[in-house]
């Protein structure tokens, strides 16, 4: 993390690990069902030393992703000052956007189903700009709520007109 | 000026002082609405009926029909124009509408972001305007009254702008002072050279000079799509934007145009979210530029029943005249003074024709980015008017050690991005722009801009 995507001074907070968790999950399900079927029908069609190399694919690209999903989660942080709230996150494309308070419309706490077994739910900030990419995953529910609460009256108390 | 071509649009503060109607009773629209809104499926409906009718015996059936249905409509109309009612209650206007399901909308006054009246070229021959008043947030103008005779709309449209004013809604429209007008030859001179027009006359030159030459008929078909093209462009520029007018009033700027379909926009001091001075590639030569705005609820495309969009502030003018209206919409901003600072070299590896052109500098109102290699574009956004500031980088951008900054706006034509800077300066420029923003909302002015 360099000092770009991390002004110093601030008090950034990272999110919570069960969103590496709830990802990795994702992916290595959707790899074990993908490499299973085609690890069968390679055995059948082609012959054992295919169905290995599958496999062993497989398991090159799980270990990667693995790598991948615990970097991208490394890269998102927030921070919350006293006008604006910081987002940063992305590893090969990397953001950081500047919230004001004053110009939030609405926030939004979600949590699919995925999320609420994992324990997490997702804060985004909505401005007047559809381009505004204010999100933050992978929050603790008393985390969302708290910061769904300070958001809101933050926001009303600087909220200027359009 | 163009003033005589809208005999009726021209108000002066004397014509309004009159008898000031009561408003805050509830009105109903004006009686022609039904036929007005039902016409075309009038005429789409009887277009398909003749077809059928060619070479069928029972004419009469036919006719029949198509009178059961005209009354139908007539019928349906009628009611929902007599559902449909609208007035002035405590700061907000109320419009209740709907026969079966029943709505009953409040428009707060005081966020009023635009008041246009439109003309289209059915209602200019009954006399009766439309009157959108336009909101932030909504994906289509959210509080249409069509249609309301001239007198009605003109009041009306003097009303709201003074309760949003905050002034009292017995304050006489205020006069308005002209600023310019774009004169009939700059804007056919504009359409002949913009590439949407050449392209259109190219392929249509080629197309039929191919049919004569070669004698293949196959290359008839073409000819009317392209054709089509060049009508559309001539549309836009020519007849959506003739008469073009740009006043200022203690209101706002007021802009009028239209050949058939007439607007009469109004926007509030404020309102304007970003300014987009844009250069096509054959204007370069005469000097002439168009300027786009930014206004909330100008955005959901309210532009096409009346043809060109409400976004356009100038259609086509010289570069200083353009720049001079700029102040007008931004007091206090001058685009030239504004010190611009180039992209560094690295960007010649992303941008290897356009680098030279990508520029970005600010001063203590307005930040200003400059690109475009073909149409050069400069946009302008007030620091009050920043929603949120955003730094990207992809990865070859890393590799290179740069870094963009957008300003993000709400949605319309204009876009400021600062691309391709320096990492560290466009780190150093979010914190900046940041900055910027929160001095400047605290000295913004006031949503009811008379209200000191």
């Amino acid at each position: 993390m360099d000092l770009v995507f991390a002004p110093q001074g601030e008090a950034w907070s990272g999110v919570s690990r069960q969103l590496a968790r709830l990802r990795r999950s994702v992916l290595a399900g959707g790899l074990a069902v993908v490499v299973t079927v085609g690890t069968v029908g390679l055995w059948r069609l082609v012959g054992r030393e295919a169905a290995l190399g599958l496999a062993l694919a497989g398991a090159g690209v799980l270990a990667w992703g693995w790598w991948l999903v615990g970097r991208g989660w490394r890269a998102w942080r927030y921070a919350e000052r006293a006008e604006d709230l910081l987002i940063s996150h992305g590893v090969l494309f990397r953001k950081l956007v500047v919230v004001p308070y004053g110009r939030m419309q609405y926030v939004d706490v979600t949590a699919g189903p995925l999320e609420r077994r994992f324990g997490i739910a997702t804060v985004q900030l909505h401005t007047a700009s559809p381009a505004t990419d204010a999100r933050i995953p992978g929050l603790s529910p008393e985390e969302a709520a708290r910061l769904r609460d300070r958001l809101a009256s933050l926001g009303e108390a600087r909220a200027a007109g359009l | 000026m163009s003033a005589a071509a809208h005999p009726d649009d021209t108000v002066t503060a004397v014509e309004g002082a009159g008898a000031v109607p009561d408003l805050t009773a509830f009105r109903r629209l004006h009686p022609s609405t039904p036929f007005l809104r039902g016409w075309k499926w009038l005429l789409a409906g009887g277009a398909v009926l003749s077809r059928d009718a060619i070479g069928r015996v029972d004419v009469a059936q036919i006719l029949l029909t198509m009178l059961a249905v005209l009354v139908v409509g007539a019928a349906a109309g009628a009611v929902s124009w007599w559902r449909t009612q609208y007035g002035i209650v405590g700061g907000d206007l109320r419009i209740e509408s709907g026969v079966l399901f029943r709505r009953s909308r409040r428009v707060r006054l005081d966020r009023l972001q635009a008041v246009d009246v439109v003309r289209p070229l059915a209602a200019r021959l009954l006399g009766v305007s439309e009157l959108r008043l336009e909101v932030a947030g909504g994906a289509k103008t959210e509080a249409p009254l069509a249609y309301l005779s001239e007198q009605d709309a003109r009041d009306l449209r003097a009303q709201l702008l003074a309760r949003a004013a905050g002034l009292d809604e017995r304050t006489p429209e205020a006069p308005e002072r002209p600023l310019l007008s774009v004169p009939l030859a700059a804007l056919i001179g504009s359409t002949l050279l913009s590439s949407s027009f050449l392209t259109g006359v190219v392929i249509t030159v080629l197309l039929v000079a191919g049919v004569v030459v070669s004698g293949e008929l196959w290359l008839v078909g073409p000819v009317l799509p392209a054709a089509l093209g060049t009508a559309t462009a001539i549309y836009r520029q020519l007849v959506a934007n003739y008469g073009f007018t740009v006043s200022e009033s203690p209101d706002g700027v007021r802009i009028r145009k239209g050949l058939l379909d007439t607007r009469a926009q109004t926007v509030p001091p404020g309102r304007v979210q970003g300014v987009a001075i844009v250069q096509p590639l054959l204007w370069r030569r005469p000097g002439w530029v168009r300027v786009d705005v930014d206004v909330a609820g100008y955005a959901g495309g309210s532009g096409d029943a009346a043809g060109g969009s409400p976004s356009t502030l100038l259609p086509v003018a010289p570069r200083p005249l353009a720049v001079d209206l700029v102040r007008r919409v931004l007091p206090g901003v001058e685009v030239d003074a504004v010190p611009l600072v180039g992209a560094p070299p690295a960007a010649r590896w992303l941008r290897p024709l356009g680098w030279r052109r990508l520029a970005v500098g600010a001063d203590a109102r307005v930040i200003v980015t400059q690109e475009g290699v073909l149409q050069r574009v400069t946009t302008l956004v007030p620091h009050a008017k920043t929603q949120s500031v955003r730094f990207t980088q992809g990865p070859l951008q890393r590799r290179l050690g740069l870094a963009s900054v957008h300003v993000d706006t709400i949605p319309g034509p204009v876009d400021a991005v600062a691309r391709h800077r320096r990492s560290a300066e466009a780190a150093r420029m979010v914190e900046d722009q940041a900055e910027r923003a929160r001095t400047a909302r605290r000295s913004a002015e006031p949503e009811r801009w008379m209200q000191q």
